[in-house]
């Protein structure tokens, strides 16, 4: 076609690949003694026969996968049925991980938004504030937040002090908890890479919307949203990955009946009671999810980067 | 489109338009008029405040005083998706996830119109800045010609009663800069609205211009056609801005029957029109355009000042010949290479006469 179109990337002649395959070694080797052995492990226990006190007897047994979707009675000879128990908990962690990474969007993009738009010399301590309560440990930070909303906390102190409500709020305990738990816990992997999106974005584009009578919501929907698109997705994944799969602020804010997927894994490893086949195959399963959610998105990034 | 064969429509009107940043004025009380359907330039160097005046036309910048209106409307308050009028920003800014025509139909959608009419518009706006052909291709998949005007199409698609031209032409290299002047103007005919066009580069301003608006640290110089800023400078600064010229200082001896008679140092004289301001005795700048000043071994009738040819420098269609009065200033004078049979080229170091026609010097109030 007539007209010189923009060079694509051509594959350049490697100067630096022996370089480069020594500088990847370390990495190559953390991931593989601390990923992919430890994931290999746990796909071969999953096919295994548990052992009454812990650990696994080295025999095949397809039982975990069994026990995890059908339920065969009592005595485990009914006839198979769908067991619901796993695949509730499964789906209220998704639901809740969900929950937490839209509370995480919401709260996130504005936050990103800000910092992004501030001079250039005072981002950074606007993205230093961002992280100081994560220089203290996960537990300690979940657990003073049973503390904050519990009915006789500060929280409900507060708002019956100045006489928004008259009884406590009940918070602790509700998937709610659960959810807030789960959104403070990972609210600055939302709102890093969409900063970091945002700053890259040439406001230009914006003015050039606004120039062509886009209103602000049309320019957020259509022009800016899209450019920073990468960063809420990854964003999204930072915060929804690890929500799915975390124990501490559904074991310390949800109580007892608001199970998650990861403390249902850890349940399995703990002393005596566990079920260390059950625990893996439900760690594959959950693994699976992750990939799944993943290979969409990806799928997502390619597309809107099409040709 | 119509041609509106009336030019005295007003169609932007600036009244002591004030911009301050803080304690930095950038615009210091400008008041101008464009005409409908009129090429309008704002020349300058950078800083002097047109970007500034551009925007504030446009709607990104907010006036700190004065009143702005468009064919008789106020549209101070007016954000810009408000306005009818449309940019072509210095780096397009085009919104690299759409399409070229996704891009073109951008503004018709977001004005109210349906797809089908944006549809319509895009192919008719591609039509007009030859592209059809690259419709369904992203900006980067284009070059930086090819960007650009695609940038005009879509700020041209919604039907904008006056449309901005932030130095689009900047980033392109010299060839396709040239044959942009050309067909910008030549769109500006077709589209039969008022252009203003933001540049620094004057012989963009005056090739393309109905008339230019000479701009400097915050305030209008001159306005006038290409014609009028280039013969008739009003002051020192658009005399040395716009084109080359022989900037003299200058002290005026006598003044009669319209014309002044000027003393250059080194007992040069010359005559030149009286201009308003300037009195005997003042000591003020004259300007003489290098193409207007011929050379000679003799003096000739009229103004002829003595001095030694220095250097002559070859810059393709003219010969440079740098002059040393004799004890007096330095002079640059031009010589078409078009007509050098007839003319003679003096060595460095021989004596010349510098002659010139009368009316070639300007004498400049300040």
């Amino acid at each position: 076609m007539a007209g010189g179109a923009a060079s694509g990337g051509k594959a350049q002649t490697d100067t630096y690949k022996e370089a480069r395959t020594l500088l990847l070694l370390p990495s190559w080797l953390v991931l593989g003694f601390f990923v992919l052995i430890p994931v290999f492990m746990m796909l071969i226990y999953s096919f295994l026969t548990k052992e009454f006190r812990g650990g696994v007897i080295w025999e095949f047994s397809l039982a975990a996968y069994d026990q995890f979707f059908f339920d065969r009675g009592l005595f485990g000879d009914d006839a198979p049925s769908i067991e619901w128990t796993y695949i509730n908990i499964f789906w209220r962690s998704i639901w809740q991980a969900g929950a937490a990474t839209i509370f995480a969007l919401l709260i996130g993009f504005p936050t990103a938004y800000f910092i992004a738009t501030r001079p250039p010399n005072s981002r950074q301590m606007w993205v230093f504030l961002v992280t100081i309560p994560y220089w203290v440990n996960l537990l300690i930070r979940t657990v003073s937040m049973k503390f904050l909303l519990r009915d006789q906390g500060p929280l409900n102190d507060f708002l019956m002090g100045i006489g928004i409500v008259d009884s406590p709020i009940h918070i602790i305990n509700t998937d709610f908890a659960v959810q807030l738990g789960l959104f403070y816990s990972y609210l600055p992997f939302m709102v890093l890479p969409i900063y970091a999106a945002v700053e890259r974005y040439n406001f230009s584009l914006s003015e050039a919307a606004a120039d062509l009578y886009a209103s602000k919501w049309q320019t957020l929907r259509r022009v800016l949203l899209p450019a920073v698109k990468p960063g809420v997705i990854a964003g999204c994944i930072l915060v929804f990955v690890p929500s799915l799969g975390s124990f501490l602020a559904p074991d310390l804010l949800g109580g007892a009946k608001n199970f998650m997927i990861g403390s249902l894994i850890e349940e399995q490893f703990k002393g005596n009671a566990g079920n260390w086949p059950f625990g893996a195959a439900a760690s594959m399963i959950l693994l699976s999810l992750v990939l799944i959610v993943l290979m969409l998105s990806a799928r997502q990034q390619n597309k809107g980067e099409g040709v | 489109m119509a041609i509106v064969e009336d030019r005295n429509i007003i169609a932007v009107d600036v009244q002591n338009a004030v911009k301050r940043y803080g304690s930095f004025t950038a615009l210091k009380t400008i008041s101008l008029s464009i005409k409908d359907n009129e090429f309008f330039t704002l020349l300058g160097p950078s800083g002097c405040g047109k970007t500034t005046l551009l925007r504030i036309i446009g709607g990104f910048e907010e006036l700190s005083e004065g009143a702005i209106s468009l064919f008789g409307d106020e549209i101070a308050k007016l954000p810009p998706n408000k306005r009818p009028i449309n940019t072509v920003f210095q780096n397009y800014a085009l919104f690299p996830h759409m399409t070229i025509e996704e891009n073109v139909m951008f503004g018709v959608e977001m004005r109210g119109g349906s797809k089908a009419e944006a549809r319509q518009r895009a192919s008719e706006m591609l039509d007009l800045v030859q592209l059809t052909q690259f419709a369904s291709r992203k900006p980067s998949q284009l070059s930086g010609g090819q960007q650009q005007r695609v940038a005009l199409a879509r700020a041209l698609a919604p039907e904008p009663k006056v449309l901005l031209l932030d130095e689009p032409l900047s980033a392109l290299d010299l060839k396709l800069r040239q044959a942009m002047r050309y067909e910008l103007k030549e769109i500006q005919r077709k589209a039969g609205i008022t252009f203003i066009f933001v540049t620094h580069d004057q012989e963009e301003a005056l090739t393309m211009s109905d008339r230019i608006a000479v701009m400097s640290s915050g305030e209008l110089q001159q306005l006038g056609t290409a014609r009028e800023i280039y013969e008739s400078p009003h002051n020192t600064f658009v005399a040395d801005f716009i084109g080359e010229t022989n900037l003299l200082e200058v002290s005026v001896d006598a003044l009669s029957g319209g014309s002044a008679t000027c003393h250059l140092g080194g007992g040069h004289e010359l005559i030149c029109d009286e201009v308003k301001g300037v009195g005997v005795g003042a000591k003020v700048h004259l300007s003489i355009r290098p193409e207007r000043l011929t050379l000679s071994d003799t003096p000739m009738e009229g103004a002829s000042l003595s001095g030694v040819v220095r250097d002559n420098i070859y810059i393709g269609t003219d010969i440079q010949t740098i002059v040393d009065l004799n004890e007096g200033p330095q002079m640059v004078i031009r010589t078409s290479n078009s007509d050098r049979g007839n003319k003679r080229i003096f060595e460095p170091r021989s004596p010349v006469f510098v002659n010139m026609e009368k009316g070639a010097a300007r004498l400049l109030a300040d």
